[in-house]
């Protein structure tokens, strides 16, 4: 079956051997990484930029549990933002009870990948997310 | 140097449903409260400057064309929630620049019911996977990469602060939600005036933890409006109108300089406490020198950091700083009298203007039984995301 990315930072490291990662867009002038398609970086103007492999695990910043959220959002749900060595990623804490016995701030995660759901041409699209890494 | 610039007049519409006022009703009564207020007519009125963000395009002519079409200008903005705080920065600004010695600014949101402002509830333009705008994402992202939601933005903002500093668990950001609803049993044109207690505040509907729904601001209709005089226009006035006359210190409009993570989840620190910088150089005061703060607590989790962006305490210290009592009304430096934004209510545009009247209120001495005896000066903070921060400080007149 045929598999995208929900975004296109995430790499699905299909090919054996290789783990899923996520790629930021590095700013040649002051290292500012970003994960949009930039028109240019806001910490310095420069245009020059490299792709970088973020690091696959990290702590957890922060978090918050939603559990009231748009139409079609399923809750409850853990989003937060994880510190890989430096680089700051927003995603869900995912394969973890969503409450707040299990979830903590400055916990251990690593990178995984979620389905996300497969369209009319089978094509199947994969998230990423993070869980627990101890 | 630039003239100082006073407040003449200004008002506030009650807080809460206002079912049989549209947008330009309510900005009628602001407008007409705050020219009453100051003494003078839409003859004296030299600029506008309106705030309005859910009524439609062109909502400063669509007032003039109620209270009056003079052929000034109207500077129509939004800045999300600092819209209010902005258009009043319009109309000081100009009023400091010379080009007219009376301004108008205005702020107007028809909430009621809105629910949840979040992000956008994903609509797939394609029944095949197709990668779309800068992230190349072939759906939404709201609930798959994160929320978008605003109590959960906020959520995290709060627990990344008690996560940096220790001592903000879920019970002291349902304390602070506690004092602003027991705050706003004396606020007469706050949407909500009942106190709520802990436990009941800990036990409402979870809506992103930490915050439960009394710890959200309230979404309601409401409407603000304020007249800005230069200094030397105000001495041609009555004495009754120079005394109740308030000095605007400080001004000061900032956005969000880029630091790690600010793409991320929303830095909503680092321009506040630039604001804050900013307006106490400006005043030639510091924290110290307060009476009373009304700040942006569009959650509970917001309030906390903000005690300390608004260097209300030492770096680290916010809740130290909740916990000794400070910012209750019989605290040391009380904040959010009026009720804040979880319980006086948030009718967005309005709200960068109802923040300077409640402290305009009390350095009238005018509060009734709310009143923070002996107030000198105040500051109002508002901030909206993407984002703007607006500061005022506010002082008696001598
Ligand atoms: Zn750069």
């Amino acid at each position: 079956m045929d598999r995208v990315p929900l975004v296109d930072y995430l790499v699905l490291g299909d090919a054996e051997d290789e783990d899923p990662y996520l790629v930021a867009h590095e700013c040649a002038g002051c290292g500012a990484r970003y994960f949009d398609r930039r028109s240019a970086c806001a910490g310095c103007s420069g245009q020059d930029f490299l792709d970088v492999k973020v690091s696959r695990t990290g702590t957890l910043r922060t978090f918050t549990i939603v559990s009231f959220a748009a139409k079609g959002v399923p809750v409850p749900f853990v989003a937060g933002v994880v510190d890989c060595d430096g680089t700051s990623v927003r995603g869900n804490i995912v394969n973890v009870e969503p409450d707040p016995g299990h979830v903590t701030l400055g916990m251990k995660v690593r990178l995984t990948t979620v389905p996300v759901g497969t369209d009319s041409a089978g094509t199947e699209a994969v998230g990423y997310g993070f869980e627990p890494a101890a | 140097m630039a003239e100082n610039v006073w407040i003449l007049g200004i008002h506030m519409t009650n807080f809460g449903k206002h079912k049989d006022k549209d947008t330009l009703d309510l900005g009628t009564e602001a407008v007409f409260g705050a020219l009453k207020d100051a003494g003078v007519t839409m003859k004296d009125i030299g600029v506008i400057g309106a705030g309005n963000l859910f009524g439609g395009a062109g909502f400063g002519q669509q007032l003039q064309k109620q209270v009056g079409q003079t052929g000034i200008g109207v500077y129509n903005v939004t800045n999300a929630c600092a819209t209010g705080a902005t258009a009043l920065r319009v109309a000081v600004m100009a009023v400091k620049a010379g080009e007219t010695d009376m301004g108008l600014a205005v702020g107007v949101e028809k909430l009621s019911g809105a629910g949840l402002l979040t992000g956008n509830a994903s609509k797939d333009t394609s029944d095949t996977w197709t990668p779309e705008g800068r992230y190349g994402a072939v759906t939404g992202l709201d609930g798959r990469i994160g929320t978008e939601t605003m109590p959960g933005v906020f959520a995290q903002i709060g627990m990344e602060y008690g996560h940096r500093y220790g001592g903000a668990d879920f019970e002291l950001f349902a304390r602070i939600s506690e004092k602003n609803h027991a705050h706003s049993t004396l606020n007469p044109k706050a949407a909500y005036q009942k106190k709520m207690s802990l436990e009941q505040i800990m036990n409402d509907v979870m809506i992103a933890y930490p915050n439960t729904r009394p710890m959200c601001s309230a979404n309601c209709d409401g409407g603000a409006a304020a007249v800005v005089v230069s200094e030397s226009k105000l001495r041609t006035l009555s004495l009754e109108q120079q005394k109740r006359a308030v000095k605007i210190s400080a001004s000061v409009l900032t956005t969000d300089p880029w630091q790690e993570a600010c793409q991320v989840l929303p830095d909503v620190n680092t321009l506040t406490r630039q604001a804050a910088k900013t307006a106490y150089e400006q005043a030639g005061l510091g924290p110290d020198d307060l009476d009373l703060v009304e700040l942006h607590d569009c959650f509970a989790t917001a309030e906390l950091v903000h005690y300390d962006n608004l260097g209300l305490c030492e770096e680290g210290g916010a809740a130290d700083f909740f916990s000794s009592g400070a910012p209750w009304r019989d605290g040391r430096l009380p904040v959010n009298v009026s009720g804040g934004l979880q319980s006086k209510g948030h009718p967005i545009a309005a709200t960068g203007i109802a923040n300077i009247w409640e402290v305009a209120q009390h350095l009238r001495g005018e509060a009734g039984p709310r009143q923070i005896e002996g107030a000198r000066a105040g500051l109002a903070h508002v901030i909206g995301l993407g984002s703007a921060c607006g500061i005022h400080v506010l002082e008696k007149a001598a």
